[in-house]
């Protein structure tokens, strides 16, 4: 099994709490991991990107090379596209449509949604307002992660029992809300 | 026991096991991890292990040769930058040596991903005629902190714990041991003829520790952690080979990331990860090689060395452009230079389309860091813009800090920013060539790392300055760290000799406007040393706190 994962945003979207889940369920696997993460001042505001490499081996490289990228999970639509030298040609794109524009020069949705055109497998849809119809407006994140499951390499129940280990000091409220959010986020997926 | 730990978690964790008895550091990207591991950890804690935040990087160093003068064990933990304030006792610790190991761990920052320079703390390491380790994966970070306190005291010298960005902020699963060995008990067996360092003292131990690089070399060579074999490809032959690889830290797992589908016969390729760099080693890599691709992190450290061993026409690495001259390596950038060199691979990543990819590049925009919303920042420099309109040629010497984002814009509100402190000190030397208004914007803990010597320069002269020390009650851009300066601002001012009618503090609100600016224009009117404390929490940790109090 091998796994290289893009994790990327804006800066205090949520991308690490995706990486924590994965790596944790990763873990109780047994499974290898490298995951490399960014700190300090690209925190504020700025474009935020974390990789993560799973496998059954062990790994050398703490990043991705490019080309190499099994999937990139994307908080923003623009930042995923930042990334796509790094996705393999058959890799897939799990993306929040809801652009976050913080910048003066963002571009025309419709450009961003023009240039996913060459990516073969592209899951792009509004985590945010699916996190509000369902009442579980800060698991917006979660929804992604379970929109990306099916192409991970992880099984459902080995993230549904993360999120348990992981949320569990915060109430069974939070663990339910975002075991919800996975499920929710998988059932978008068209391989699912 | 495993654990998926940061590299800068494997370290601190591995201080701990070691019987570590204080931790001392100044909060810097990407080491912070370091010490905030510590403070929370449960047995650290329970031991009562030192870890609180010191004022910077040298008061940092110097009370660990305390805690190391009373025979316990201590760490240094700093960025890169970090090295150069405490310059001073990180040398002359080599001279007094140790009693308790010293271990120095130094995060290097190649790119600059959060720092002004790239600069490679090895050379500091050489320069100060230290032993130096630079682990390669996150479990050889947690093993090898242990062996550099053994060694730091089997050998009396600190050692030089070298780590880059990529090795500070990358999880990895890491076998931890159960138990933590028992901190040292405190002796009295420093010596004041080693601890003095008066000439007479002084060169008997500079001779000492000159005459000590042999066995550190010697050590180096029989380190378990320098390993020398020949690595990838279906083949085993041996004699020459036309390409032999040096790879030091964690650039041995970009080599390795890419030979291990390489084609062919094996390459030989020497890992080094304790210094000084092993000279017998080196000499069987170049006997056994036509020509050696020198694979390291940072500045040409060792390539330099090697040149000075061989024909230069042999080493090849950043400084003959196989490799970039500068900036983080990659998996990439590695993989590009052993294929000009003749390796070949059995797979290589298939990526998307190049039109496809270049058609996404038109669409991105940079997206820079920026202040956050409501971030008090923001209205310091709201009132000073508006202030400074009114002056033909305004000045603002800027500092180090989350505030450093006044650059950019909107703001557009800085014109220089160089070091911790040099804000109030350049806007002194600015003002003593005939600058007015030279203005120094400064954060609270910046202005306690290196900023309150050079305002007493400034009080004993009267300069023309108006210093601005933007309060959020914090060390922000670092994450919220304790600042040492918090609730005693006014009074080191006070007592630097500030006059305490030019001495104000204001709440920076979008409310407050009016008075920010009439504070601001009447100080940079009066002819001499006024500060203006600028107070109202981080809104990021204000944010925290009020999460911690719902739950």
């Amino acid at each position: 099994m091998k796994s290289d994962i893009i994790l990327c945003g804006v800066g205090g979207q949520g991308i690490l709490s995706i990486a924590t889940i994965i790596g944790e369920a990763a873990m109780a696997e047994g499974l290898y991991i490298k995951q490399a993460e960014v700190h300090g001042m690209s925190q504020r505001g700025g474009d935020v990107q974390s990789t993560l490499r799973l496998s059954s081996e062990p790994i050398c490289s703490d990043l991705v090379p490019r080309g190499a990228a099994d999937v990139i999970i994307s908080m923003e639509p623009m930042e995923a596209l930042r990334y796509l030298p790094y996705l393999r040609e058959d890799g897939w794109i799990i993306t929040s449509s809801v652009p976050f524009v913080n910048i003066p020069n963002y571009p025309e949705m419709a450009a961003v949604e023009a240039a996913f055109a060459g990516v073969r497998h592209v899951v792009h849809f509004d985590i945010e307002q699916m996190a509000k119809e369902h009442a579980i407006p800060r698991s917006a994140n979660m929804i992604l992660l379970g929109a990306a499951q099916p192409v991970l390499g992880l099984s459902s129940e080995q993230l549904d029992a993360a999120v348990r280990r992981v949320f569990g000091r915060k109430g069974e409220a939070v663990v339910e809300a975002n075991i919800k959010a996975l499920a929710l986020g998988r059932a978008v997926h068209p391989e699912h | 026991m495993k654990k998926l730990l940061l590299g800068d978690e494997a370290i601190a964790q591995g201080a701990i096991d070691a019987g570590l008895s204080g931790v001392y550091a100044y909060p810097g990207t990407p080491s912070t991890e370091i010490t905030e591991y510590i403070q929370q950890n449960p047995v650290a804690r329970e031991r009562g292990l030192h870890s609180r935040w010191c004022t910077n990087e040298k008061t940092a160093m110097e009370a660990a040769l305390g805690m190391s003068y009373m025979g316990k064990r201590a760490m240094v933990c700093m960025k890169h930058v970090g090295l150069n304030v405490c310059a001073d006792p990180f040398v002359n610790s080599a001279m007094t040596g140790v009693n308790g190991g010293v271990v120095v761990v130094v995060a290097d920052d190649p790119s600059m991903h959060s720092s002004q320079d790239e600069q490679d703390s090895r050379f500091y390491g050489k320069f100060a005629m230290l032993p130096m380790f630079e682990p390669s994966s996150q479990q050889e970070a947690y093993e090898m902190i242990s062996d550099a306190f053994e060694y730091s005291e089997s050998q009396c010298l600190p050692v030089l714990f070298r780590v880059t960005t990529r090795m500070a902020h990358s999880r990895a699963e890491v076998e931890v041991k159960i138990k933590s060995k028992a901190e040292n008990a405190l002796n009295y067996s420093a010596l004041a003829s080693n601890w003095v360092l008066l000439p007479v003292n002084a060169r008997r131990r500079n001779d000492k520790v000159v005459a000590q690089q042999e066995q550190l070399e010697e050590d180096a060579s029989l380190s378990c952690y320098n390993t020398y074999e020949r690595l990838g490809g279906q083949n085993r032959v041996e004699g020459a080979s036309p390409l032999g690889i040096l790879a030091s830290g964690i650039a041995y797992n970009y080599v390795m990331e890419n030979l291990r589908t390489s084609k062919g016969v094996g390459v030989p390729v020497l890992k080094i990860t304790q210094y000084p760099l092993p000279k017998t080693m080196v000499r069987r890599l170049l006997n056994d090689c036509e020509r050696v691709l020198v694979v390291e992190e940072g500045q040409p450290f060792i390539e330099e060395q090697l040149r000075g061993v061989a024909e230069s026409k042999m080493v090849l690495g950043r400084l003959t452009g196989e490799l970039p001259r500068t900036g983080e390596l990659t998996p990439d950038s590695v993989r590009c230079a052993l294929a000009a060199l003749g390796v070949q691979f059995a797979e290589s990543p298939h990526g998307l389309q190049d039109a496809t990819i270049a058609r996404a590049a038109e669409v991105v925009a940079p997206r820079p860091p920026q202040l956050c919303q409501g971030c008090g920042h923001r209205d310091v420099y709201t009132a000073l813009n508006e202030v400074l309109k009114e002056f033909e040629n305004p000045r603002v010497f800027g500092d180090i800090g989350c505030y450093t984002l006044g650059f950019l814009p909107p703001y557009r509100a800085i014109h220089s920013c160089v070091d911790m402190g040099a804000s109030i000190t350049m806007a002194k030397g600015a003002a003593d060539a005939g600058q007015w208004p030279a203005v120094a914007v400064i954060g609270d803990s910046t202005f306690t790392h290196s900023g309150m010597t050079g305002l007493l320069d400034a009080v004993n002269e009267n300069a023309d300055i108006t210093v601005i020390i933007s309060d959020n009650l914090t060390t922000a851009m670092t994450g919220g760290q304790d600042s040492a300066g918090t609730n005693k601002f006014e009074a080191i001012c006070r007592g630097l000799g500030v006059a305490p009618e030019h001495l104000h503090v204001v709440v920076p609100l979008p409310k407050n406007m009016e008075e920010i600016t009439r504070t601001i224009r009447e100080e940079i009117n009066y002819h001499g040393v006024s500060v203006i404390i600028p107070r109202r929490e981080c809104i990021q940790t204000f944010k925290r706190r009020g999460k911690s109090y719902k739950q």
